[in-house]
C-alpha cells in the first residue's frame, strides 16, 4: 500500500473528522449540562444544512458566510427548543427524554421533507472541485475550509467556556448541580443558554458539512448516531474529548475503509462504541461521573 | 400503483408516478381503453406496501402495479397472489420474484443477472465499435440489494468473456449511505486500472463523480454495466460537464419507436418543464407495466382478476417502448428478452448509443482528459 | 356475571371471530398490531419492569427472524423447532450484551447506546454474509396460501392473525406472571433505586440479566413469526434503528411498566398512522411527508402531556371508584 495513498486518506479523515468534532461538541455540551439525549442533533444539522443551501440559492452566499446568521438563528431556536419544551422533561425518565426528542426529530425531518422534497441538494461554490498539490498530498479544497471553519469555531467554544464567566457558570451547573443551586446560579437559563450554543454549534458543524455533503431529509439519523459515537469515545464533558473523539473516528473510518471493505468501515466506529463503552464507559478524556 | 413516494425512495417513486401518470390518457388513444389509477405510497416500508396493497385490492383495485424496491415489491406479490389480483411488476430486479412459483405475479423487467448479461456484453459492443482496448477496470458497487446482485453476476460472469479480456485490478464495495467516498475512490484509483466499472445509486454517483476529480482521477471511461444514477437529471444537473461521457447500460426506452414518440408528447404535457431522457427507465417501464394491464383488460373484456390475469399471461404486444423482443409472459411470467441500451451522456442528456439500429448519437470513448 | 365479565366475554369472541367479520385490510392492520403488541411487551419487560432501556431491540427480533428462516432456508427445517434454535441465539446474544453491559456496571443511556450499537454492528455484520442473504435478502419459499399447514406454518392470512393473537396473549399472560411473582418485586426494586435493591441482598445482576433473557426470548419468538409472515429479510429493514423505534413506540405512548399499556399503545399508533393516511387521502393532500409529520406531532403529544402514557390516564378516568396505579 502506497505511503501517499495513506497519507491522503488520513488527512481527509482528519479533516472530515474535525467537522464530526464539532458536531460531537455541540451533543457533548447539551448532554454534559442539560443531561438531555439530544436524539434531534442529526435532523437539527440536515436543517441547518438546508438553511444554507437555501442561502446559496438565494443570495448566492456562501456556506461558510452564511455560518454566521445560521449560527445565530440556531441559538435562538436551541434556546427556545430547550425554555419551552425541553425543560419539564429534565427530571423525567431517560425514555420520556428519548420519546419526545424523537418525535421532534421526525416532525423535523418530514417538514424538511414537505418543504424541500426528497432530492439532494447541495451547492456548488466555485472551488467545489479545486484540490491543491502539496507533495505527494492531494488535499480538497472545500474540505480544508471546512475543517478550518470547524477548528475555528471549536477553539471558539473552548475560548468561551473556559474563559468568560457565562462559561464558567454553565461548567458549574454540570459539574455539581446542588452547589450551583446553592450558590444561586441561575440554573434554566443557564440551560436554555447551553441548549442554543449546542445548537449554534451543530449549525456551524452543518454550513461546512455542505461543503462536503449533499443533504436529504433522511441524512438525520445518522449523524446523530455518530454523534454520539463520537461523544461516548471522547469522553462526556469533556470538549476536547468530542474534537479527539472526532478525529478519531474520522481518521479510524478512513483507515478502515481503506484496509478492509470499505461497507463494513461503519462496523469500526461501532466496534469502538461498543469496546470504550465496556472498557472505560467515561470515554477517553471524560471524568468518571 | 403501489410506489415509494415518501421514505428515502421518495424521488424514485415520484418519478415512476409520472410514467404512471400520462398512461390514461395515451392508452385511451391507442387502445380506447379507460383506465383509472389508484395510488398508494408504500413509504419505503415493507409492512406499509403489504397493507396498502390490502387497502387498494378492498378498494376495488383489479390490478396492482409496483412496486420499484424488491423488497416491497416482494411483499405486495405474497398478497396479490392470496388474493388473486395480478401484480404486474414494474421495477424490481430480485431474481427471486419470479421465482416462487407465483400465479399472479408478472414482471416486464430484466432480473438481476439479466442487466449483468446485457450490460456486459454491451460493453464488449462497445469496446469493438470504437476500436479501444483497456486492459484493466477496477469494479466499485454500492453494498445493498441491487448492487449485491450486480456485483455477484459481474463477478460471476466477467472472467468468463473472452472477447472482454479485462483483468479486475481491484473491488471495492461501499456503504449506500456513505456520505464521505474520499477512500474508495483513494483506493480504486492507486488501482490504476484502464476502466472504472461502476454499479451505483444517484447519490453514491455524484459523490464519487465528485471525488474522482478532485483526486484527479481519469480513467478511460466511468462505465456502469447496469445500475442507475449516471443518466439521471440529477447526476448532470449536479456536476455539469463532469458529468459528460458517462455510460450506462441500462434498459431504456427505444428513441425511435412510435409509442415513444406518444409518451414523449403525453409527458411533455404533463411535465412542461421537465424531458423524458430524465425518467427514461422508471417511465417507460411504468408506463409498459399499466400498458399490459389496459391490453390484457381490452382482450379480457372483464374486471374479474382472474380473467384479467388469464389474459395477462396471453398477452403479446409487438409494438411497445422500450428495448427488446415483444412483450410475452414466460411461464413464470417472466418477461425474456428485454433489450438493454448503451447509454451514454452527450451534451448534459442521456443519448442512446448502442444497439447501432436504435443509437441518437455515436460513443465517444475513451473519455477526452483520459491519459494512458 | 359481572359487567367486567361480559366486556371480557364479548372482547374475547371478538378477537377470536374477528376474521370472518373485518375485511382483509383490516386483518392486516389487526395481525400488524398484535405483531407489535407482542415485541412491544417484550420490550417493556425490559424497560418497565427492570428499568433498561433498549433501544436495539430489533436485534432479538432480528437474530430470532434469521435463525429461524435460515433453517427454512437452508435445510428446510420448519418453524417449530426453528423458533426453539431463534431463542437459543437470542439468549447468547442476549447474555452476552447483559452480562457484559451489567458486569462493567453500564446503565442509563450508556446502556442505550450500547444497544444501539450492537444493533448497527449486528447490522453491517449482516449485510456482509453471503449465507445468510447478505443485503440481497434472504426470500423464504412460500408453499401454498389456501389452507392452514400449521407444520410449516403456511396459509391464509387468518392462520396469522390466530398465530400472533396467541403470541400476544400468551406474552401477556406470561409478563402478568412475571409482574405478580418474585420476580416482578425484585424487577419494580431495582427499577426504583438499584444501590437501595442490592443493599436489600438482591442480585442485582443476576436479575437484571434475567429481564434482558426473557425479553430476548420473547422478542426472538416474534421474530420468528416475522420471518414466516414477510417471508423476505433484509437486514437493512430488519435491523434497522427504525424497527427498534417501532417496537417501543407502542409501550412509550401506552404505558411503560403496565401490562396493557403495550397492546394498547400499538393499537393506538397503528390507527393513529392509517387515520392520517386516510385523513389525508379524503382531503387529496398528496404531499410525502405530511403523515409522518401529523404523526410526530401526535407522539409529541403524548409525551407532553400524558407522560405515564395513555392507558394509565384512560385507566384512571374510567376506574374512577378504583384509581389505583397500574402496577
Amino acid at each position: 500500500m502506497p505511503v501517499e495513498l495513506i497519507l491522503n486518506v488520513v488527512l481527509s479523515g482528519v479533516l472530515t473528522g474535525l467537522v464530526y468534532g464539532l458536531m460531537a461538541l455541540g451533543l457533548s455540551v447539551i448532554f454534559g449540562v442539560v443531561r438531555v439525549v439530544n436524539f434531534a442533533h442529526g435532523e437539527l444539522m440536515t436543517l441547518s444544512m438546508y438553511g444554507a443551501v437555501a442561502m446559496f440559492q438565494r443570495f448566492g452566499l456562501d456556506p461558510l458566510l452564511s455560518l454566521p446568521a445560521l449560527a445565530l438563528c440556531f441559538f435562538g431556536l436551541g434556546y427556545a427548543l430547550q425554555s419551552l419544551l425541553i425543560q419539564r422533561f429534565v427530571t423525567r425518565p431517560e425514555h420520556s427524554q428519548f420519546m419526545l426528542l424523537l418525535a421532534v426529530a421526525v416532525c423535523l425531518a418530514n417538514a424538511q421533507l414537505m418543504l424541500f422534497g426528497p432530492d439532494a441538494r447541495n451547492v456548488s461554490v466555485d472551488y467545489q472541485l479545486d484540490s491543491l498539490e502539496l507533495g505527494p498530498l492531494l488535499i480538497d479544497v472545500p474540505r480544508l475550509y471546512a475543517g478550518g471553519a470547524a477548528l475555528c469555531a471549536s477553539l471558539a467554544m473552548f475560548a468561551f467556556f473556559r474563559h468568560s464567566r457565562v462559561g464558567k457558570a454553565i461548567r458549574a451547573c454540570a459539574d455539581n448541580y446542588r452547589g450551583a443551586q446553592v450558590v444561586g446560579l441561575p440554573i434554566r437559563r443557564l440551560y436554555a443558554l447551553t441548549f442554543g450554543l449546542g445548537c449554534a454549534c451543530v449549525a456551524v458543524a452543518g454550513c461546512a458539512l455542505t461543503l462536503l455533503v449533499d443533504v436529504t431529509p433522511a441524512l438525520g439519523p445518522a449523524y446523530t448516531l455518530l454523534g454520539f459515537v463520537i461523544v461516548i469515545v471522547g469522553g462526556l464533558g469533556s470538549m476536547l474529548g468530542a474534537l479527539l473523539g472526532g478525529l478519531l473516528i474520522g481518521v479510524s473510518e478512513a483507515l478502515a475503509g481503506l484496509l478492509l471493505t470499505p461497507s463494513a468501515k461503519s462496523m469500526v466506529s461501532f466496534g469502538l462504541l461498543i469496546l470504550v463503552l465496556l472498557s472505560r464507559p467515561q470515554g477517553l478524556l471524560g471524568r468518571r461521573a | 400503483m403501489l410506489l415509494p413516494r415518501s421514505g428515502f425512495q421518495g424521488f424514485i417513486g415520484q418519478s415512476c408516478q409520472k410514467g404512471a401518470d400520462l398512461a390514461p390518457g395515451v392508452l385511451r388513444e391507442l387502445l380506447g381503453v379507460d383506465i383509472e389509477l389508484m395510488n398508494a405510497d408504500t413509504e419505503t416500508n415493507v409492512d406499509t406496501a403489504r397493507t396498502r396493497a390490502e387497502r387498494l385490492i378492498q378498494e376495488g383495485a383489479h390490478v396492482l402495479v409496483g412496486a420499484f424496491d424488491s423488497g416491497q415489491t416482494a411483499a405486495v406479490a405474497q398478497v396479490a397472489e392470496q388474493r388473486g389480483v395480478p401484480l404486474i411488476v414494474n421495477i424490481a430486479a430480485a431474481p427471486q420474484i419470479t421465482e416462487q412459483g407465483y400465479r399472479f405475479v408478472f414482471r416486464n423487467f430484466q432480473t438481476a443477472p439479466e442487466i449483468v448479461k446485457n450490460g456486459l456484453s454491451l460493453i464488449g459492443d462497445l469496446l469493438s465499435s470504437t476500436g479501444a482496448e483497456p486492459k484493466s477496470a477496477v469494479f466499485m458497487h454500492v453494498n445493498d440489494t441491487f448492487g449485491q446482485a450486480m456485483a455477484k453476476g459481474i463477478l460471476a460472469t466477467l472472467p468468463g468473456l473472452t472477447q472482454l479480456p479485462l483483468r479486475l485490478a481491484d473491488t471495492i464495495s461501499y456503504d449506500p449511505a456513505a456520505k464521505d467516498l474520499t477512500v474508495e475512490v483513494s483506493r480504486a484509483k492507486a488501482a490504476k486500472a484502464d476502466l472504472l466499472l461502476l454499479v451505483c445509486r444517484l447519490n453514491d454517483a455524484i459523490l464519487l463523480r465528485r471525488e474522482m476529480v478532485k483526486q484527479r482521477w481519469q480513467p478511460m471511461g466511468v462505465l456502469s454495466p447496469g445500475s442507475p444514477g449516471m443518466y439521471e437529471q440529477q447526476f448532470i444537473q449536479a456536476l455539469g460537464k463532469h458529468a459528460e461521457h458517462c455510460i450506462s447500460n441500462v434498459p431504456w426506452y427505444n428513441p425511435k419507436a412510435e409509442l415513444t414518440r406518444r409518451v414523449e408528447q403525453a409527458f411533455l404535457r404533463q411535465n412542461p418543464k421537465d424531458r423524458l431522457v430524465f425518467h427514461g427507465l422508471n417511465v417507460g417501464f411504468t408506463f409498459e407495466a399499466v400498458l399490459v394491464a389496459a391490453d390484457a383488460f381490452r382482450r379480457a373484456q372483464s374486471v374479474d382478476p382472474r380473467a384479467l390475469a388469464e389474459a395477462i399471461r396471453q398477452t403479446h404486444i409487438e409494438s411497445k417502448m422500450m428495448l427488446g423482443a415483444p412483450i410475452k409472459f414466460n411461464a413464470k411470467g417472466q418477461v425474456e428478452g428485454i433489450g438493454s441500451a448503451c447509454v451514454q451522456n452527450l451534451n448534459q442528456m442521456p443519448r442512446v448509443v448502442l444497439p447501432a439500429a436504435a443509437a441518437e448519437a455515436k460513443p465517444v470513448f475513451p473519455m477526452p482528459g483520459y491519459k494512458a | 356475571m359481572s359487567a367486567r365479565q361480559a366486556a371480557l366475554g364479548l372482547g374475547a369472541l371478538a378477537l377470536l371471530g374477528f376474521p370472518q367479520l373485518a375485511g382483509a385490510y383490516a386483518l392486516s392492520l389487526a395481525t400488524l398490531v398484535l405483531y407489535l403488541a407482542t415485541t412491544g411487551q417484550a420490550w417493556n419487560l425490559m424497560m418497565g419492569f427492570a428499568g433498561q432501556l433498549s433501544l436495539g431491540h430489533a436485534l432479538y427480533v432480528g437474530i430470532g427472524a434469521y435463525s429461524a428462516g435460515a433453517l427454512f432456508f437452508h435445510f428446510g427445517i420448519g418453524p417449530w423447532i426453528g423458533v426453539w434454535v431463534a431463542i437459543a441465539c437470542s439468549l447468547s446474544v442476549a447474555l452476552l450484551l447483559g452480562g457484559l453491559a451489567f458486569r462493567f456496571g453500564i446503565s442509563g443511556v450508556y446502556f442505550a447506546l450500547l444497544t444501539i450499537a450492537f444493533a448497527e454492528f449486528t447490522r453491517v455484520a449482516f449485510d456482509h454474509s453471503d449465507w445468510l442473504g447478505g443485503p440481497g435478502g434472504m426470500f423464504l419459499e412460500v408453499g401454498q396460501r389456501d389452507h392452514w399447514d400449521l407444520v410449516h406454518f403456511r396459509g391464509p392470512p387468518s392462520l396469522y392473525y390466530y398465530a400472533a393473537l396467541g403470541l400476544a396473549l400468551g406474552t401477556l399472560g406470561l409478563c402478568t406472571w412475571l409482574s405478580r411473582g418474585r420476580a416482578g418485586y425484585y424487577w419494580r426494586a431495582i427499577r426504583e433505586d438499584e444501590a437501595a435493591a442490592q443493599a436489600l441482598g438482591i442480585d442485582t445482576f443476576r436479575w437484571k440479566l434475567l429481564a434482558v433473557l426473557a425479553s430476548s426470548a420473547i422478542s426472538a419468538t416474534s421474530g420468528v413469526f416475522l420471518a414466516f409472515y414477510q417471508n423476505n429479510l433484509f437486514p437493512e429493514q430488519v435491523f434497522h434503528i427504525s424497527r427498534s423505534i417501532e417496537i417501543l413506540l407502542g409501550p412509550v405512548i401506552g404505558g411503560v411498566g403496565t401490562l396493557l399499556g403495550p397492546i394498547f399503545g400499538s393499537l393506538l399508533l397503528t390507527l393513529l398512522s392509517d387515520g392520517a393516511t386516510e385523513l389525508l387521502g379524503a382531503l387529496g393532500w398528496e404531499l410525502p411527508g405530511t403523515k409522518q409529520v401529523l404523526y410526530g406531532l401526535a407522539l409529541l403529544c403524548v409525551v407532553v402531556f400524558l407522560p405515564n402514557g395513555v392507558w394509565p390516564a384512560l385507566y384512571q378516568a374510567w376506574g374512577r371508584r378504583r384509581p389505583r396505579l397500574p402496577p
